[in-house]
């Protein structure tokens, strides 16, 4: 029965009179890429007013930094991704002594026997693939070893970007990750934590998703 | 019948001061954030140009790019079903859902489910859909539908939505605090989307080119419906496919600047598959489920399809001054304001809500903030036309339903009234004496129950240009 539908509906579309030649796209104005440190410091800008906490930090200091977020929110459960080199680092880090540190949670097996975990947990650290800073939001694109709600279901989200991944537009991180070539089964945009303006406009934060967003700018 | 319901509506509410004031705060709200966002004139043009290129060159490739879409998609193991109404897709939902026994979905904010009165359906099959949009968890608390695209819960102000929450969440307070009444919110559906076994949604732009479904929203609930549960299905009208990917970016900055004011949402879902081998979560299955009701009987013709350009961001209804008086409830139909007036009547006949398309004064301020650029002003006038067309060739449903004698009988007498000039020459003079003392009754009562009497000049035009000298033909 769905098939004739679809045979209708497409004979009925086919049938209709042919538009004229469409309109070619509209070229957008050729503009001077901004430099990392243009883009990082409007990424970081942009999404401040979205209140995400943005730290910029040389590489070797974001595991402190880390620390430091975590202790001062008081966090007793961290979820992370064993087998990335992001899960990797926290591990060995946490390794010598995890006294006064949360309780590392690996995402390790599927989701249906780790939901009770899974939404027990207080924050979450996962990669950023990339960022984009003209509309100021991270690119994430979870894998099997980085599932798609580590970014979701914990309430505090951390997200560690690669500085030299920030792109100028959501154009060129289309176009320099050739996304059209092969796109992962989910792949996201998040330019703040979760929020809602459904009741008089006025702006909640935390509604469904994680009420803190901290990224990690390492260098 | 429709029409006089219609005008009863918009009487009531005209005379609610609380609609009135929540809405008259709410559009000059959105209309100063959509102005601060798109502060550059020249390249907000550049983009509307853009966005209308964009979705013309879908639409004249529409039947090419849903076949490459269902390819794409069912490559990439999403599953694709064909609806021509409302009903047909109703009953695909169902299917799916009884495939998999499960009682309760939970649903992202979809205006499609809306058009197919998805909850009401369900309900009656026995199967509890919960609505996890804030706003549409409000109205589904208080039995009401969405009063707007993107804020549908915009009618109610705080001590409202406290009292519905109080009244209807087991065991919340009452409280007026919005970040308290967004944690009873976030408390209550937490539980849900932990436990539902199916997950629905709409979709925003479906991608032909890669098979890729994108859904923007700020609350993560869209995420949730989409991630957590087994079983995610999505359904779209099929005017929502576009060609490739890179049309992603200029859509998006248009949709969300002009719904909202933000750069970009909060968050930005591309679903592309089910989970894949070695990923441990996302739903094991996704159904896509494409609905036409009308729509490809609105593509017939070349000018009415420009409806089907619509992206819903719900703009065009902030900058309506008939929108912005009398709330979304008052036009009756699931889709209000200037796009409303434009797809309703077409989907809908015009016998039913044709009235629609005559609730406007015609202003454009719906058309000069419309990111795709629908000309939905000439729309209206064509629909109009259309009510009264005595043409037989047509498409759209109950065209004609408006002629009646009495119009045909005026409009006739009009034009023989102006093709005789020695007739015209005496009507004009007669109407320059007595007009003024025309009785308001019929036409004349009706035309001035919103309107001031015509003013008649003591000399016609004619015999002042002939007084003054001036040649008149």
């Amino acid at each position: 029965m769905s098939e004739t539908a679809r045979d209708r509906i497409l004979a009925r579309l086919r049938g209709a009179p042919r538009q004229e030649a469409p309109s070619p796209d509209v070229p957008a104005p050729a503009a001077a890429a901004p430099d990392r440190a243009a883009r990082v410091a409007r990424l970081k800008s942009l999404m401040e007013t979205v209140r995400a906490e943005v730290h910029v930090l040389p590489a070797a200091e974001w595991i402190a930094r880390l620390k430091e977020v975590l202790g001062a929110r008081a966090i007793k459960t961290l979820l992370y991704a064993p087998g990335t080199d992001l899960g990797s680092a926290v591990a060995a880090a946490w390794q010598p002594d995890a006294a006064g540190l949360p309780e590392l949670v690996a995402y390790a097996e599927p989701v249906e026997s780790f939901k009770e975990r899974l939404f027990g947990v207080e924050a979450a650290l996962t990669t950023a693939a990339g960022a984009v800073a003209d509309t100021g939001a991270l690119i994430l694109r979870p894998t099997g070893a980085e599932p798609r709600l580590m970014s979701l279901v914990p309430p505090v989200h951390i997200a560690v970007l690669r500085a030299d991944t920030v792109y100028p537009s959501l154009e060129d991180a289309m176009r320099e990750g050739r996304w059209a070539e092969g796109m992962p089964s989910n792949l996201l945009l998040i330019s703040g934590p979760s929020k809602t303006a459904d009741i008089e406009l006025i702006l909640a934060f935390g509604v469904h998703g994680p009420k803190e967003l901290i990224v990690l700018i390492v260098e | 019948m429709a029409v006089e319901s219609f005008e009863k509506s918009v009487d009531r509410a005209l005379a609610d001061a609380q609609l009135r004031k929540n809405f008259a705060f709410a559009m000059g709200n959105f209309i100063l954030k959509r102005r601060a966002v798109f502060s550059d004139a020249e390249e907000t043009e550049r983009l509307r140009a853009l966005g209308n290129a964009i979705k013309q060159r879908a639409l004249s490739r529409l039947p090419d790019l849903l076949e490459q879409l269902e390819a794409a998609c069912t490559r990439n193991g999403i599953r694709v079903h064909w609806a021509e109404t409302t009903a047909v897709a109703n009953r695909i939902v169902l299917e799916v859902i009884e495939s998999h026994a499960a009682g309760r979905v939970v649903k992202g904010k979809s205006m499609v489910s809306e058009e197919m009165h998805l909850n009401a359906f369900l309900g009656a099959h026995g199967i509890e859909a919960i609505e996890t949009d804030l706003g549409e968890f409000i109205i589904q608390l208080a039995g009401e539908t969405p009063s707007h695209i993107i804020v549908p819960a915009i009618h109610k102000n705080k001590a409202q939505i406290a009292k519905i929450f109080h009244d209807k969440v087991p065991g919340a307070p009452y409280t007026e605090e919005v970040a308290e009444l967004n944690a009873i919110a976030r408390r209550t559906l937490r539980r849900k989307f932990y436990e539902a076994g199916i997950g629905l949604s709409g979709v925003n732009f479906a991608v032909a080119e890669t098979g890729t479904l994108c859904l923007v929203e700020n609350e993560g609930n869209g995420r949730m419906c989409t991630t957590v549960p087994p079983v995610h299905i999505a359904v779209m009208g099929l005017e929502k496919v576009v060609e490739k990917l890179a049309d992603l970016p200029p859509l998006l900055r248009l949709l969300t600047g002009s719904a909202t004011g933000q750069l970009v949402t909060t968050y930005v879902n591309l679903i592309t598959s089910p989970r894949r081998a070695g990923e441990k979560d996302g739903p094991t299955e996704v159904h896509l489920v494409i609905l036409d009701n009308g729509r490809s009987r609105i593509y017939q013709d070349p000018e009415l399809r420009q409806t089907l350009q619509c992206v819903r961001c719900g703009t065009c209804l902030n900058h309506c001054p008939v929108y912005t008086r009398i709330g979304g409830h008052a036009y009756g139909f699931v889709y209000p304001g200037p796009i409303g007036k434009i797809l309703t009547p077409q989907v809908e006949g015009l016998e039913k809500a044709g009235g629609l398309a005559f609730a406007s004064s015609l202003c454009g301020a719906c058309e000069e903030v419309c990111p795709v650029k629908i000309p939905i002003t000439s729309l209206l006038r064509r629909l109009r036309d259309e009510s009264y067309s005595r043409e037989p060739q047509g498409t759209v449903p109950g065209r004609g339903c408006r002629q009646n004698l009495t119009e045909r009988l005026a409009w006739g007498g009009w034009a023989f009234l102006n093709t005789h000039p020695r007739l015209n020459r005496m009507v004009t003079a007669l109407l320059g004496m007595a007009g003024d003392y025309l009785p308001p009754a019929g036409p004349l009562e009706r035309w001035m129950r919103y309107r001031t009497e015509p003013q008649f000049a003591g000399k016609g035009l004619h015999r002042r240009a002939k007084e003054e000298g001036i040649a008149d033909e």
